[in-house]
Formats: C-alpha cells, structure tokens, sequence
C-alpha cells in the first residue's frame, strides 16, 4: 500500500495504470519500454527512492533544478519561514520579496544588467527575453542554433529543434533562423541583413548534449552581434547557478550579455519561478508599458523566498570552492573511466561540473542510462543527440558520494559497453 | 547550518591526504612565517579586542606558537610510511580529516596559531571556532594563515574560520559527521559539549596549579621564576601558579626574594578577596587584568611596579574563594609546617578543580619531587620552572602546547600536551612472522600536486597543459624565501632566550 495522505495506490503496477489512464500514457510507457520505471518517492539530498525502495543518486537533478539536493534544508526553512506571512502575491502591485530578490539577482550579476523581469518558468521567461529583445530593436528576426532548446512555450519553441514544435504546427522559418552550432560564418551570415533583434545561446547547449563552444566562439558571436546591431541573450538556465565555477558560466567568457535567462535552479527545486536579467537599453517597456507582460504566477512571492536563499547559497565561497574541488576530481575519475573503455566512452565534455559524455554509438547514452539505473544512478540521455549523456552532479556534493557515484559509473558503463555491442 | 564550510573542509581534507612531505613542509614553513611574522600585531590586537593579558607576552607566544613549533618538530615526519624491518610492519599515516577547533579567549591567537600548525603538519583541513570576545583577532589571523597556505599550494580551504560564533551553531557543527575530531580548549562546558558531541574530541579541562617550595629550594631562583610565570601575560593562562605553598622554614626568607610582588596585610587580603569574589564567585571583570590596577579597584595600597599580589590564606579549602583558579595575578600563599603537609595541601587545592592539569615544585630533593609527582593528582609536573611556560613546554622539554591535555582524572581522554600525532593515525601493514619482509626502500604513495588544488575549473576544450610536478620556483619567491627564514631565525631565538 503506497499512502499519501491525501491519496493512496495498492501497489506500483497501479500507479502506472493510472499515470497512462489520467496523466501521459507516451511519457509512463517511454521510460516502461526504456527500462526505467521509476516513480519517485522520496527524495533527500542527492538521492531518489522509487516507490519500490530503490536508491538512486540524482545526476539529472532535472538540468539542474535540484544543483542544492532535493528539500535543501535552508531553502525549505526559508520557504515555510516564508509561508507565515507571504503566498504568491499580487503581480500588479510593488512587492517586498520581488523588490527584494530583483536586488539581489542585479546585484550579485554580469555588470551592465539593470533590471529583472519574472517568470513562472523557464519558457515563458524566454518569451519575455525575446519580446524584450523585439521591443528594444524594433526587429523580428531572432537567431538561435541547430538543434537549440529553450523550452515549450509560444515563442521559446520557436528558437527549437523541429522536433518540439512540428507537431504542433508552431515552426516559424521565416522569424527563427538556425544556424549551426560552432559555425562563425553561418553565424555572420545570419546576421549581416541587421534585420535581426537577437542571438539566443544556452553557454553550454544542455538538451544536444553539452557540446562545448570553441574556444572564442561565444565571444566572437558577441562581437558579431555588437557588429550587425543584435541583442546577446544568454541562456542560463541550466550553465547558471555556480554550475560551471562561476555563478554564470557566461561570465566565464567574459561577455557581458544584453539580456540573461535564468530558471529551474533557481527555484530551489521547491517553488517554480524564473527570472530575465536585462540591460537598461532593454529595459523601456517597463517604463513605457509596465504591463505589457503579465504572469499571475510570475515572481510569486513564495518563489521569490526560494530564490534568494538558492542564490545565496550558490554565491558562498565555499559553494564555488566546492564545485571547483568536485569538478577536478569527477573530470579526472571520468577521464580514469574513458581510458578504460576506449572504442566505447570516447569523450567527456566538461565545463565545472556540467558533464556531456560521449558514447559510440547512435544511442549510446541510453544503453548507458539504463545501466546506470540498474547500478543506482539516474542520469538522462540527450534528446536531441542520445549518443551523449548528460551527467550533472550536484554542486554541493561530498567527497564519498562522488567515489561511490563514480564507482557505480564504472560498473555501468562498461555494463551499457557489452550490452552495446562494443 | 554551517554554510558549507564542512563540506568545503572536506574536500580539502581528501586533497591534503595526498601530499607528499616536501608540499606539507613548504606548507608548514610559510604558514609559521606568516604568524610569527604577524606575531606583535596580532599580540596587540587580542589584547585590545578581549581586554585580556599583556600583548609583549602574547607575541612571545604567538612566535613559539609559530616558528618556535616547527622548530620543535622539524624532526618529526607525520607524512612519510615507517618501514620496521626489525618488526615487519609498515606504518602508513592516515590523517584525522577535519578537525574542528574551539580556541579561547584568554591565549586566543596562540591557540588558533597553534592547532592550525598541528594541522598542517599532518595534513588535516582546520575549521577554527574562537570564542566570541576574540573573534574578530582570531578570525583576522586565520585568515592570514590561509592566505599564506593557499599560496605554497595546500589545497583551497584547508584552514577556515567561523566568523560568527555564536552557541547553537557551534554545537550544531561539533556534532556534524563531517567533523572526524573537535579539539576543544576553552572553559568547562564547551569541553563537556565537545565530548557530548558524538564526534571523537580531544578536550581540555582548567587548571588551579598549586607550586610547592619546599625547605631544600633554591629561594632566589624560585623567587624569581615565581613571579615571572605568576605575572605571565596577567596570570590568564590555565597554566598559571594559582596557590603558592611554602614550607614554614624558607617562607620568611623566600617572600621577600619575590621582587614585584606585594605581601598583603590581613585587611588588604580581605579587600581584594571581597572585589575579586564578591560574594565568593569570581568576577570577570579581573581576568588579565594588571596588579596594580587590581589592587586599586580592591582599593588596596601597593608599591608601583608590583606585578602579583601575594595573598596569604590559611586553609586550602573550597571555602577559601583564594584557594580557586583566579586568572590574574593574585597569587594564594599558604604556609605549611612539613613537606607532607605541602603534598597533602597540593591535593587539596586539586580537589577544589584543576585536576590532571599540571603544578610546579621548587626543591633539590629528589625523594620529595618523586613523592610530590607521585601523590598530585597532575600529569605535568613544572620542577624548577615557572609553571607557565614550563607546563606548555616553552621552558622544558615537554611538547610546545597551547592545549594541556587532564586525562582521564580531568575527564579527558587526552592526557599529554597536545600535539601533531594526536591528529593522526598510523595503518600499519603487519607481515606474518614468519613471511620474508617486503623491500619498501623509495616507496612513496603520496606525491606533489601537480598545480592549484582544485584546477580551475576551465572548460575541457580550452584546458591548458597542467604544470609540470615541483616546477622550480621563479626567483623572486627565492629571494622572499630567503629573507622570510632570516626573520623566521631571528624570531625563534627570541623565544629560547
């Protein structure tokens, strides 16, 4: 008997049953046929338990949504501090934990950002990086990248692989250009018609699987930018946070963006809120129309709690010395790994502590994922390039668990290599 | 909620383990340079941030608690494997990882100086607690010590500090599984917290250090060591002579050998008995304080100059309040008719507290030093030797220590002076008799790093070559090296002096 409270099932088989039935019989029977029927219960730190009693260490953590573990202790008692006296608030009026967490973010962020603009959700906030983008230049056009992914919503999906927006007949050719990632030419050659409003870039593309930028490509786009009168809007949603070393891996590239997106994280993983840093170029229509964007849900002041305590957190020094310890000895262990299943694990992509590892194979990194769930690891393939895994340990992780993560890593990789054929 | 500290601690504890001796004694070497290069200062600054003690005494400690230590353990290895051929064992040092320290507020930059050292020489990562009213020079000087380890390359966070210290996160901390040992100094409830914690703990309890003079003493001597270890950094330490007890055949011949300190009259006595004990409990306001400024707030009438005020009690008895640990220099005079009588009044100042801590006896017979030894119930025992400086070993040969380990009749499990091999264990690789023995000449299993710990987190595409292991220094760190170990010389001579 699983029991709730609230609700109760007889057993696993009945959730999934009714997760088909009620919820999303492609997504419940996806992960079925993948051989990861997991159904989350409880969930501490780094660690998932599946409603069966399994254990697993959590380097998905949702792109990052839960870099501080599940239930942060001071997060959480921040927002219950928090729901003694706030809920969502009123999104028309000045707000206190608004006012107060826009401060913050402008404060602790790139140089030349001025004003923070809310959201409930990653999506929506790129739509608002995109309308601010439009308002500020007057333009259309907005360019992003091959295989790109900024979410689901009405313009975001836009920016996106066919694969989000085709189906529901949302592609837009004529306004969203995609240009190959790493290709400066094709990136100039987007730009030089000066008909275009912005360049939106995640720092580290997370859905296609991490592929790094060259060495000065972010910055030469920058440039080009600057050149053909484009707006830079860096995506930051999963690279933000302290994940690369830096609070933004932007920053790492020494660009100052006109526009800065940021989500999932920052949430906490407890109250969904997310947030676009803008310039005072970009910032007009706030003054000239202070509500010509309005989300109820947006910048909710419960959310806005979360927030503050999660940007806190991630600015300690201790937090960036520890991401910086993590990252060096993870890099080194996955390179000890690589080595020793050559023709099989044949790249680690790393920036800090994002991780794109590399298989040889079509779907290499789904072999590896199922591998790694048996083993006690939940990490996801790529959706939009599944030879590569996304492995994202959590910033705040200790030194034991990255022993036993990479140990476990060990084992299922060269498990995912047989099953693979290699 | 301990802002990530242990966990940062943590990594740098995984990272230091790994080094090899030559890292940890470039490590140690810089460290000690940079305290005791800052020794006055921060000497100063304790003095004016607690109010406590006289700062030429504090920077004496402050340098035999920095370059005077490493001087004391330059021979010492707490990093290399032993090899016993003889036994056919292997010892292999396996550091404590992170050590949580509380330091005091009465030898409070010392203190901090002193357990970070000990760290380093056996490769633990430090995270220094110091007590409130010191915070500020004691946070200030870790710092400067970790500034200084970070850039002869100790991995990043191995020293840290709490720079607010207040009560519920102290206990929260020293109750953390991320801390593998507290070593605790201080008064007795942190220690006994310390020991509640759950975590192993190395703690220290108070002193109430008796010194006997008995018939057969050299009186000048004693005399003046006496009152030199008597009025030590205003008698603040746990070290301090606290009773002084006198065989009735020398005291009328040694009190007035005791150059700077003032006999009281019975009137006098009952004054600053009354101003440093109203209503029998000791007042705070008296710790470190100077004599003379003691005995005008008693308002008592003594020479200038007088640095100990010499009170005469008739009874060692807990309802004497002179026969307590008193921390400034009012030091209890008792006469006594008999050696026995010195021993068994020894025991009874023990009795009221100080127990396992340490006492002192002047005497040139051997048979009466054995017996006092052997009757007070002290593990250290100060023989012709101020009892300040003697029981923390800058004037013996004990190990230099700001941490006086009671043992186990002061209810701590430490009973020596605190010192590197207290923060290390050994594994030990133990052959079967009768297997031949291993050849481990050469054998190392720790290394140099091979630049900052951690790498700087560059993205994997854009990584440049790691610098090659040991890479020579550049020549101005030569130059800087050189002149640091001049001052460094200079300085722990100072100290021997």
């Amino acid at each position: 008997m699983l029991d709730y409270g609230l609700f109760t099932y007889a057993d696993k088989d009945e959730v999934l049953e009714k997760s088909s039935a009620y919820w999303n019989p492609g997504k419940t029977q996806f992960w079925i046929d993948s051989g990861v029927p997991l159904v989350i219960d409880r969930r501490e730190g780094y660690f998932l338990y599946d409603v069966s009693g399994k254990r697993l260490i959590d380097v998905h953590l949702n792109g990052g949504t839960y870099n501080l573990g599940h239930r942060n202790p001071e997060v959480v008692a921040a927002l219950k501090q928090a729901m003694d006296h706030f809920d969502i608030g009123n999104h028309h009026f000045p707000s206190l934990a608004r006012t107060a967490l826009a401060e913050a973010l402008i404060t602790t962020g790139p140089e030349g950002l001025s004003k923070v603009i809310y959201a409930s959700g990653g999506g929506e906030a790129i739509d608002i990086a995109l309308k601010t983008a439009r308002h500020a230049t007057g333009k259309r056009k907005i360019v992003s990248i091959v295989k790109a992914y900024h979410g689901h919503t009405g313009l975001a999906v836009g920016t996106g692989d066919e694969r989000f927006s085709r189906l529901f007949l949302s592609e837009r050719p004529e306004e969203f250009v995609h240009v190959p990632f790493n290709d400066l030419a094709g990136m100039e050659e987007a730009l030089r018609g000066r008909d275009v409003a912005a360049v939106i870039m995640e720092t580290i593309p997370a859905t296609y699987g991490f592929p790094l930028p060259d060495p000065g490509y972010l910055e030469s786009v920058k440039r080009l930018c600057e050149t053909y009168d484009a707006l830079y809007i860096a995506d930051e949603v999963q690279t933000g946070l302290m994940r690369t070393g830096e609070l933004w891996g932007i920053t790492k590239h020494g660009i100052r963006p006109d526009i800065l997106v940021t989500g999932k994280g920052i949430s906490g993983g407890l109250y969904p809120i997310a947030a676009v840093l803008v310039s005072e170029r970009c910032a007009g229509w706030l003054t000239e129309d202070g509500f010509a964007h309005m989300a109820t849900f947006g910048g909710g002041e419960l959310g806005c709690f979360a927030a503050m305590k999660t940007l806190e957190i991630c600015n300690r020094p201790e937090t960036r010395s520890i991401v910086h310890h993590a990252s060096d000895v993870i890099g080194r262990g996955l390179e000890r790994i690589r080595d020793d299943n050559p023709g099989w694990f044949t790249g680690i992509r790393q920036n800090g502590l994002i991780f794109g590892l590399e298989f040889d194979h079509p779907e290499g990194a789904k072999f590896v994922m199922r591998q790694l769930y048996d083993n006690g690891v939940w990490a996801i393939f790529s959706t939009l390039d599944p030879r590569v895994l996304q492995y994202k340990p959590g910033i705040l992780i200790d030194p034991v668990l990255t022993e036993e993560l990479l140990d476990r890593t060990a084992v299922a990789i060269a498990r995912a290599a047989k099953e693979a054929g290699k | 909620m301990t802002s990530g500290m242990l966990e940062r601690a943590r990594w740098a504890a995984r990272a230091f383990a790994r080094y090899d001796k030559a890292s940890v004694d470039r490590i140690v070497a810089a460290v000690a340079g940079a305290g005791a290069a800052n020794a006055t200062r921060y000497a100063e600054w304790a003095v004016r941030e607690t109010g406590f003690g006289v700062a030429e005494h504090k920077a004496l400690k402050n340098v035999a608690c920095s370059t005077g230590l490493v001087e004391e353990y330059a021979g010492h290895d707490y990093v290399s494997p032993r090899t016993d051929a003889a036994q056919k064992i292997v010892s292999i040092p396996r550091p404590a990882g992170v050590v949580f320290a509380l330091t005091p507020s009465t030898n409070p930059v010392a203190t901090v100086y002193f357990k970070i050292l000990l760290a380093l020489m056996t490769r633990n990562a430090i995270v220094i607690s110091p007590h409130p009213m010191a915070k500020e020079c004691c946070a200030d000087a870790a710092r400067t010590l970790a500034a200084a380890a970070a850039e002869a390359g100790a991995p990043d966070g191995v020293i840290q500090v709490v720079e607010e210290p207040a009560l519920p996160l102290i206990e929260s901390m020293m109750a953390d599984p991320r801390v593998d040992v507290i070593v605790a100094t201080g008064g007795t409830p942190v220690v006994r917290a310390a020991y509640r914690s759950g975590n192993p703990a190395l703690g220290v309890g108070p002193g109430n250090v008796p010194v006997f003079v008995d018939r057969t003493a050299d009186l000048e001597p004693a005399a003046r060591l006496i009152v030199d270890s008597k009025a030590f950094d205003n008698s603040i330490l746990c070290t301090n002579e606290s009773v002084l007890i006198v065989e009735d055949a020398v005291a009328d011949r040694l009190v007035p050998l005791m150059r700077g300190a003032h006999l009281l009259s019975p009137a006098d006595r009952d004054r600053v008995r009354e101003a440093v004990f109203p209503g029998g409990r000791f007042d705070t306001r008296f710790v470190g304080k100077d004599a003379t400024w003691i005995a005008q707030q008693a308002g008592a009438r003594v020479p200038s100059g007088t640095r100990v005020l010499l009170a005469p009690i008739d009874r060692p008895m807990p309802e004497e309040p002179l026969a307590h640990e008193k921390l400034c220099p009012v030091l209890a005079l008792l006469r006594v008719p008999s050696t026995r009588a010195g021993i068994d009044a020894a025991r009874a100042v023990l009795r009221i507290s100080g127990a396992g801590h340490s006492a002192a006896i002047h005497s040139t017979d051997s048979r009466t030093i054995m017996e006092y030894g052997a009757a007070v119930p002290v593990l250290r025992v100060s023989v012709n030797s101020g009892n300040s400086l003697g029981g923390s070993g800058v004037h013996t040969n004990l190990p230099i220590s700001m941490t006086i380990g009671t043992g186990y009749v002061g209810g701590s499990s430490a009973g020596e002076n605190l010192q590197p091999g207290n923060l290390v264990n050994w594994t030990k690789l133990a052959y079967h008799v009768d297997a031949p023995f291993g050849d481990f000449a050469g054998l190392d299993p720790w290394s140099p790093p091979d630049g900052p710990v951690p790498r700087y987190p560059e993205p994997s595409n854009a990584r440049t070559a790691p610098a090659s292991p040991a890479a020579p220094a550049p020549q101005g760190d030569v130059l800087r090296e050189e002149i640091r170990r001049l001052i460094l010389e200079e300085l722990a001579s100072l100290v021997r002096s």
